[in-house]
């Protein structure tokens, strides 16, 4: 028996909102079953994963310093899915703007006078949207995919990064370890017993910025249009290249931030492993939000608690570290099994008189 | 005579909602007949095909296949009863080879090289040669038709069926694919040829069916007749002189154009000047020195069947692509080829392409938000790049109320709307800018007779308040019902445009038939 997936005319706007939240409760359904095959008690497992990460100041504070790089991230990378244009390399933008960044730092070192902090944000934004920068004129200019080449350099700043630590740029005072100094300077901590830095204030105002540019300027009508319609987008006089353009060095940068952020942050130098890959959790993150900048803020605490509970269960339930992919994975999966039936319906197939 | 014919169709019906497509369609096929399916675009030809095909099935009717009466439940049924179809666009697939091209559209598997054994021995045949090795995207477009010709060939068709098989090519590539056809009409294949062009359909056929809005109109040898008997019969009887169009609001007026003058002498709103451009894609039509010239008040028609740069033509009067010279399009005396939709827009040139969709809306989103897709610059709705939400409603309601659009709410996305309503919305948005020019294709294309109604009295009333009209239309009825002037367009390029009152259907017909170059001996006959 044949079955087909017939597009509905009007997605119903309900399901919309439910999908990402269905997709969320399958998520944990799923989880349950999987904890029950791997043997462990569900009940507990499930607190450890969900609960557990949040009964403490401590805990709740991580929760964030993990969700504002995410956010960050996918708020750079939603108008750019809007208008499809498929930047999937912010984990390399990531890494680039923590190089830019951290090296502007390092290059200074010890110099700690008010400006040199902000100015290794700005390098590391710019680091970040230069990475970008790559695929965005290969399309543009050769047509070659964003997603293959941004996917491919997110492997090559990885490697540029292992490079630089274990080579030129190690801590001479470290013992071989291949990191650098500890910068000597890096962000605030707002609140006493937690690594709660600037970046967790940022994430909201952006996201709220955000949604103001893409609800009332005509960009953002002009990402909607690209996206979903590009020959209505040329009839508008909407211009392709810049926009394309535009998206992925925005994303870029968005990413690049999140990066120095983190160097400067939480981490305090340069690692070879910077981030547990928030530059490509932050693509689910971004469909998770609905691409919505408002959507995103939420999104990010979920899938940050993800990282979060895939930690406490090693420790407090004894199941192992793949857990957090998994449930990232699975997380994705069910969001895009319920988009796809938020727009299609699967019907039986009729006889051949049917085109 | 006891042969029977190779395909029989008797009473073929086919409806598609209130459209009938296809009513009572008569047609037989003789082995070794090359038979012509002559017909306007939408006259049902494509429709007739598929239902011989198994794409569709016949509503009501009898197919018969050698005598027999089948039921035709899919390609592979089609095929398995000798049924072989090369469509217009190709159906090849650029980055496979040639050999796998053709085993991608076998039914039984064969190893490659007795597939390039086969190949190599159709092409000698038929004089079709082809290198099973190189990879379609390196061919010609001749050699892509080739290819799809051998295809149909090694399943040993008993009828072959080709869509309008010369549209993409060359005349020399024509001229060798008429060369195959007679070789197989000669052994005994049965050939439906489906085309336009008048001058190909009386050099190759033997037998002619003309179809117009999905009926037979005739059924006749086209070598005993001329192509301006073959224009009549395809575009259809004349018009009785003089006779008001009943139910038409403004039919008793004469048309604004002095009758019989060919240049207008109000001030020229459009002027375009020998505007060449290549064509963008594979399918596409070079448009080849065009010149139009459109004074304001005025309605000019562009006639012609679809592909032969209708497209293109919109595109570049719309500024989706650019002219190769500014001055190459005039608007009001200021050369806009080199500017974009937008900026053409905010000087006054409006366009109002054919896709209502896709192209001149967007279904997903909200009515408002098409408004300022396509009439922000003059109704100043994002002054700075900031959409001003409130304004852009109000223009839609002003839309909504001015062409009746009948819609769920004010906010409603496009794609909610109906065909006929949202051309409404789209043709309503043009008018609410006050355009000095608008261009608009296929106004009224699958709309209702009301909605139909209610935009020609726009336009026409756009066209009294001193704006210049261009309509680019495969509807030949509402051309010569709207236009004071008519130019027909055949691939690429525009024939002069003449005074409607006083021109001859069968005339048109001819220019839309190709006969351009002979455009003058006919007129000379008229």
């Amino acid at each position: 028996m044949a079955l087909e997936l017939e597009r509905r005319p009007l997605p119903s706007t309900l399901w919309r909102i439910l999908a990402p939240l269905l997709a969320v409760a399958l998520t944990a359904l799923a989880g349950l079953g999987l904890f029950l095959a791997l043997g462990a008690d569900p009940s507990r497992a499930l607190w450890s994963f969900f609960v557990a990460p949040l009964t403490s100041l401590w805990g709740v504070g991580e929760l964030l310093v993990k969700a504002a790089p995410l956010a960050l991230i996918a708020l750079g990378l939603a108008p750019g899915f809007r208008a499809g244009v498929w930047n999937i390399g912010a984990e390399g933008q990531l890494t680039v703007g923590a190089i830019a960044g951290g090296g502007l730092l390092l290059a200074l070192w010890p110099l700690d006078a008010a400006w040199v902090l902000p100015a290794a944000i700005l390098a590391g934004m710019a680091g970040g949207a230069a990475w970008a920068w790559i695929p965005a004129v290969l399309r543009t200019r050769r047509g070659a995919s964003e997603i293959l080449v941004s996917l491919m350099l997110a492997y090559v700043a990885q490697l540029l990064l292992s490079a630089l630590v274990y080579g030129p740029w190690r801590d001479p005072e470290g013992f071989n370890f291949p990191q650098t100094r500890l910068f000597q300077v890096s962000l605030p901590v707002l609140v006493e017993a937690t690594r709660l830095h600037p970046g967790v204030v940022l994430a909201p105002l952006l996201a709220l910025l955000l949604w103001l540019l893409l609800g009332r300027t005509l960009l953002g009508l002009a990402l909607e249009v690209t996206g979903r319609a590009p020959a209505a987008a040329g009839l508008a006089g909407f211009a392709q290249p810049r926009l394309v353009r535009g998206c992925l060095l925005a994303g870029g940068a968005m990413a690049g931030l999140a990066g120095i952020l983190e160097a400067t942050g939480p981490v305090g130098q340069l690692v070879p492993v910077l981030t547990p890959g928030y530059g490509f959790t932050a693509i689910i993150v971004a469909f998770l939000g609905r691409l919505h900048p408002l959507g995103i803020l939420p999104a990010a605490l979920v899938v940050a608690l993800a990282y979060l509970g895939g930690e406490t269960a090693q420790i407090e339930a004894g199941l192992p570290q793949a857990v957090t992919g998994l449930f990232q994975g699975l997380l994705l999966l069910f969001l895009l099994a319920a988009e796809l039936l938020v727009h299609y319906r699967i019907r039986r197939r009729e006889g051949a008189s049917r085109r | 005579m006891s042969v029977p014919p190779r395909l029989e169709l008797e009473g073929i019906t086919k409806r598609f909602g209130r459209l009938l497509a296809n009513d009572a369609i008569d047609l037989v096929v003789r082995p070794g007949e090359i038979h012509a399916l002559l017909g306007e675009n939408g006259a049902g030809k494509s429709t007739l095909v598929k239902q011989i095909y198994g794409l569709l099935e016949p509503d009501s009717g009898t197919i018969r296949v050698d005598g027999r009466a089948v039921r035709i439940g899919g390609p592979r049924i089609a095929r398995r009863l000798g049924i072989a179809v090369v469509f217009q666009h190709f159906t090849l697939v650029d980055a496979l080879d040639v050999a796998e091209n053709v085993a991608l559209g076998l039914d039984e598997r064969l190893p490659r090289r007795e597939l390039a054994r086969r190949i190599a021995a159709a092409g000698e045949a038929y004089g079709l040669s082809l290198d099973p090795d190189r990879p379609v995207r390196e061919l010609s477009m001749g050699e892509r038709q080739r290819v799809e010709i051998v295809r149909c060939l090694l399943e040993r068709p008993r009828l072959l069926v080709m869509d309008e098989p010369t549209s993409v090519l060359t005349p020399q590539e024509a001229e060798r694919l008429f060369a195959t056809l007679r070789r197989l009409a000669a052994e005994g294949c049965a050939i439906l040829y489906i085309s336009h062009k008048l001058a190909e359909i009386v050099a190759l056929c033997e037998r002619a069916t003309i179809l117009r809005a999905g009926r037979v109109v005739a059924s006749l040898d086209p070598r005993t007749t001329d192509a301006r008997e073959l224009a009549a019969r395809m575009v259809g009887p004349e018009p009785h002189a003089g006779e008001p169009h009943a139910g038409e609001p403004h039919a008793g007026e004469p048309h604004a154009g002095e009758p019989g003058g060919t240049s207008p002498r109000r001030p020229v709103r459009l002027a375009v000047e020998r505007l060449s451009l290549p064509a963008d894609h594979p399918f596409g039509v070079a448009l080849d020195a065009l010149s139009i010239e459109l004074g304001a008040g005025e309605i000019l028609g562009i006639a012609g069947i679809a592909g032969n740069g209708q497209d293109e033509l919109l595109a570049a009067l719309a500024g989706e692509r650019a002219a190769p010279r500014p001055e190459a399009i005039r608007l009001d005396g200021r050369p806009i080829g080199g500017l974009g939709p937008s900026a053409r827009r905010a000087l006054g040139l409006v366009a109002v392409p054919e896709e209502r969709l896709g192209h001149a809306a967007v279904g997903e989103l909200g009515l408002p938000a098409n408004t300022v897709l396509g009439a922000r610059e003059r109704l100043a709705l994002a002054p700075g790049g900031v959409v001003r939400w409130a304004r852009a409603r109000a223009a839609t309601a002003r839309i909504v109320q001015r062409l009746d659009v009948r819609t769920p709410s004010l906010d409603a996305p496009a794609a909610a709307l109906s065909g006929g309503n949202l051309q409404k919305f789209v043709i309503g948005r043009a008018i609410l800018q006050d355009p000095l020019v608008l261009v608009a294709a296929q106004p009224t294309w699958g709309v209702d007779a009301a909605a139909t109604a209610a935009i020609h009295a726009a336009l026409r009333a756009l066209a009294r308040a001193g704006a210049a009209l261009l309509l680019i239309s495969q509807d030949l009825d509402e051309l010569l019902l709207l236009a004071d002037r008519l130019a027909v367009l055949d691939r690429g390029r525009l024939s002069p445009a003449r005074p409607v009152a006083g021109l001859a259907r069968a005339e048109i017909g001819l220019l839309m038939g190709g006969l351009h170059e002979r455009t003058g001996e006919v007129v000379d006959g008229a």
